[in-house]
C-alpha cells in the first residue's frame, strides 16, 4: 500500500523526488523544494491520491543528528541528479502529513532546506490548514514560507528572540523583557483592520 | 415537549434549524448599517470561555467584523522538553497535553514509539488501552458539555456534568493513582494490570454518569434558550472543515463519516461494534449532539471491552522494552542489568521517523517522532486536533454576533494544553 503510493509519486514526478522510505508503513517522499506546490496540488486533486486533508506541518532540525543515521529518516536515491546524498542534505526539513478521507491512506512529504536559504513555498493556497501549521514552523524553526499572508509568530510573542526548537537554541537564558501590549498596538496595525 | 427526548431523535428532525437560520440572517441584515468600529479585547482569561485564548475583536455594534485570535498562552515548550530525556520520560508530559483526557495522549505516544520499534503490545494491554481511551473520551465530552452549558448560563447542567466527571475520576485514580496526571502506559505495556473488581467499579460509575447525562439532556437539548443560541450559530461547511484540517467532532458535525477508530482502526477497535456519530448542519447544536451521543457509544464500547478482554500478560516479554519483574531485579544479575540499562540508557529505538495517530476527545491526536538510534528522542511533535480547529475559528466568528462566540468556542472545546504545548 505505502510502496504503491511512493511508486505513483515517483512515476509522475521523476527527479523531483529525491528519495523515499516506508518505515513502519508510513509512506514518505523527500521532494525538491521547487516542485513542492505542484506535487501537493497534484496529490490533492489526483483521484489516486485524493489527499483532502493536510493533517500537520512541522519541521526538524537535523544539525545534531548522527550523519550516518540520516538515511534512515531521509534516504536519497543513489546517483540522484541533484548530486545530494543523505549525508549532504541541508540542515532543516519541513514535514507535511497528508491524509485521504476517501481512500484512507496517508503520505508524508518532506522538503530539505538549508539555514542560508530557509524559505519554502507556502501551501496556504492548497489547504487552509497550512496557514496555521506554517506559522508554527516559522515560530519554532524560523522557516520562511513565501506566499503566506499572515506570517506572525503563533505560540510565542513577536518580541521573542530566536527559534526555540532549533538545536542550537540555548536551554538556559533569558528573553528580553517587553511591555504588555495595549489595545492601540492592535488597532494601529494594518492586519487588524 | 415530551418528557424524555433521546438526542438521536434531535438529529433526525431536520426542521429544527429553519427558524434559527432565518433569525441569524435577519439579524445580519439589520446590522448592515455601518457605524463606528470598536476594537475590544476578549480574554485571555475570559469567564465565558473555557480555554486560555485572546480574541481581539473589531465590533460594529454587536456584530463581529474582524477577529484576531491569539493562542499560545499555555505554551511551555513540550516539544523542547521531550528532546531532553529518555523515551519513557516524555510520557508524563503527554498527560499535560489534553488534561481532560490524559490517557488518550498516553496511549498515542507509546503507540508511536512502539510502531517505530516494531513491537506490538499484548492483546490484554491493547484492550486496556482501549478501555482507558474510552473512559478518557467520556470525561472529555462531559467537560465540554458541562462547561459549554455553564458559559451559556446553565449552572445546573454544569454541576451535573462535573459531578458525572468527578464520579469517573475515582476509577481513573484507582487505576493510575492520579486523577489527571495519569502516566499510565509504558512502552510495551502498562504501569499495572487492572485492580480487582474493576469492571464493577467502572460500570457503577458509568451508570451514575449516564443518569446525570440524561438529566443534562432533559435540561438542555430541548431548552428554548439553549436551543436558540446553538442552532445555526458557528456553522461550519464541510469543505472548510476538510480543508482546514479539522478532525473529530469538528469534522463529523459537518457530515463527514470519519473516525480513526472505525476507518483506520488501531488497537482492537476493529472488533468493536459502534456507530460513528455524524451531524448534518455543522453548527453548534450538531456538535453538542455529536458529543452527547458519543458518550453513549463509548459506554457501549466499554461494555464490549469487558466482555471480550482476554486474560494474559500486560508487558511484552522482552527486558529491553519492559522493566523486568522485581523478583528478577533483586535476585539476578541479568535482571539488575536490564533494569539499570532501561532506566539509565532508555529504550534503544532504531533510527527513523514515525507518525501514529489516535482518535482523541477532540479529534486526531498524532505523534511524530524522530529517533537518532539511541535512548533519547531526537524530535517529538504533537499534532493537536484543536490547533487546526482554531485555524478555522475566525471564519465561524466573523459576521456573527459577539454573543455567538461563546457557544462556538465552547463546542470547539479548545484545550489550551494541547493547542499551545
Amino acid at each position: 500500500m505505502s510502496q504503491k503510493l511512493i511508486d505513483l509519486v515517483r512515476a509522475k514526478f521523476g527527479d523531483a523526488v529525491l528519495g523515499s522510505h516506508a518505515t513502519g508503513g508510513d509512506a514518505t517522499v523527500l521532494v525538491a523544494r521547487e516542485n513542492l506546490v505542484d506535487i501537493m496540488t497534484f496529490l490533492r486533486d489526483d483521484p489516486r491520491f485524493a489527499m483532502q486533508q493536510l493533517i500537520d506541518v512541522t519541521g526538524v532540525d537535523y544539525s545534531e543528528f548522527p550523519v550516518e543515521a540520516r538515511s534512515a529518516c531521509s534516504p536519497v536515491d543513489a546517483g540522484h541528479k541533484s548530486g545530494l546524498t543523505s549525508s549532504t542534505l541541508p540542515r532543516f526539513e519541513v514535514v507535511y502529513h497528508l491524509l485521504s478521507l476517501t481512500l484512507r491512506h496517508r503520505l508524508r512529504v518532506k522538503v530539505a532546506v538549508s539555514l542560508e536559504d530557509l524559505t519554502v513555498p507556502s501551501l496556504s493556497g492548497v489547504w487552509l490548514a497550512a496557514a496555521f501549521g506554517e506559522r508554527e514552523t516559522w515560530d519554532m524553526y524560523g522557516v520562511r514560507f513565501s506566499g503566506l499572508s499572515d506570517h506572525r509568530r503563533i505560540l510565542l510573542y513577536e518580541e521573542f528572540e530566536g527559534h526555540p526548537l532549533r538545536k542550537d537554541y540555548p536551554l538556559r537564558g533569558y528573553q528580553p523583557l517587553v511591555s504588555l501590549p495595549s489595545l492601540s498596538d492592535y488597532t494601529d496595525q494594518e492586519t487588524y483592520r | 415537549m415530551s418528557a424524555t427526548t433521546s438526542p438521536a431523535s434531535g438529529f433526525a428532525s431536520s426542521g429544527l434549524t429553519a427558524s434559527g437560520l432565518s433569525a441569524a440572517q435577519s439579524l445580519k441584515a439589520s446590522a448592515d448599517r455601518s457605524g463606528d468600529l470598536m476594537t475590544i479585547n476578549m480574554g485571555p482569561s475570559h469567564p465565558a470561555t473555557h480555554g486560555t485564548v485572546k480574541f481581539v475583536l473589531t465590533l460594529d455594534g454587536e456584530m463581529v467584523r474582524d477577529v484576531d485570535i491569539h493562542i499560545g498562552y499555555l505554551h511551555r515548550g513540550f516539544e523542547k522538553m521531550a528532546e531532553q530525556g529518555t523515551w519513557q520520560q516524555v510520557l508524563p508530559y503527554t498527560d499535560r497535553l489534553n488534561y481532560v483526557s490524559p490517557m488518550v495522549n498516553n496511549v498515542g505516544y507509546v503507540m508511536a514509539v512502539e510502531k517505530l520499534m516494531g513491537i506490538e503490545a499484548t492483546p490484554r494491554t491493547q484492550y486496556i488501552r482501549m478501555l482507558i481511551s474510552e473512559i478518557s473520551r467520556i470525561t472529555d465530552h462531559f467537560t465540554g458539555l458541562a462547561a459549554g452549558a455553564l458559559e451559556l448560563g446553565g449552572f445546573t447542567p454544569f454541576l451535573y456534568g462535573v459531578q458525572a466527571r468527578e464520579g469517573l475520576y475515582p476509577i481513573v485514580e484507582e487505576l493510575t493513582g492520579a486523577r489527571l496526571t495519569t502516566s499510565y502506559t509504558r512502552i510495551g505495556g502498562l504501569r499495572a494490570d487492572l485492580p480487582d473488581d474493576y469492571e464493577a467499579h467502572v460500570m457503577k460509575a458509568l451508570d451514575e454518569a449516564l443518569a446525570l447525562l440524561s438529566k443534562m439532556d432533559k435540561l438542555l437539548t430541548k431548552n428554548r434558550i439553549f436551543y436558540d443560541r446553538m442552532i445555526g450559530t458557528g456553522q461550519l461547511s464541510q469543505q472548510d472543515a476538510i480543508d482546514s484540517g479539522c478532525t473529530g467532532i469538528m469534522l463529523r458535525c459537518t457530515g463527514v463519516d470519519w473516525d480513526l477508530r472505525k476507518h483506520q482502526p488501531y488497537l482492537k477497535y476493529d472488533e468493536m461494534d459502534f456507530d460513528v456519530i455524524i451531524g448534518h448542519q455543522g453548527d453548534n447544536y450538531d456538535r453538542y449532539l455529536c458529543r452527547f451521543e458519543e458518550i453513549h457509544q463509548s459506554y457501549s464500547i466499554i461494555k464490549q471491552i469487558f466482555q471480550k478482554m482476554p486474560k494474559g500478560p500486560i508487558d511484552i516479554d522482552d527486558w529491553k522494552v519492559c522493566l523486568p519483574p522485581k523478583d528478577a531485579v533483586y535476585n539476578s544479575i541479568e535482571g539488575m542489568i536490564a533494569h539499570f540499562k532501561l532506566v539509565i540508557d532508555g529504550h534503544q529505538v532504531p533510527p527513523g521517523e514515525i507518525y501514529a495517530a489516535v482518535e482523541g476527545g477532540n479529534g486526531e491526536v498524532g505523534f511524530y517522532a524522530v529517533s537518532q538510534g539511541n535512548g533519547r528522542p531526537y524530535r517529538i511533535h504533537v499534532r493537536p486536533p484543536c490547533f487546526y480547529a482554531m485555524g478555522i475559528l475566525k471564519k465561524l466568528i466573523v459576521g456573527h454576533f459577539l454573543s455567538d462566540i461563546v457557544p462556538t468556542f465552547d463546542t470547539l472545546n479548545m484545550i489550551g494544553g494541547e493547542v499551545d504545548r
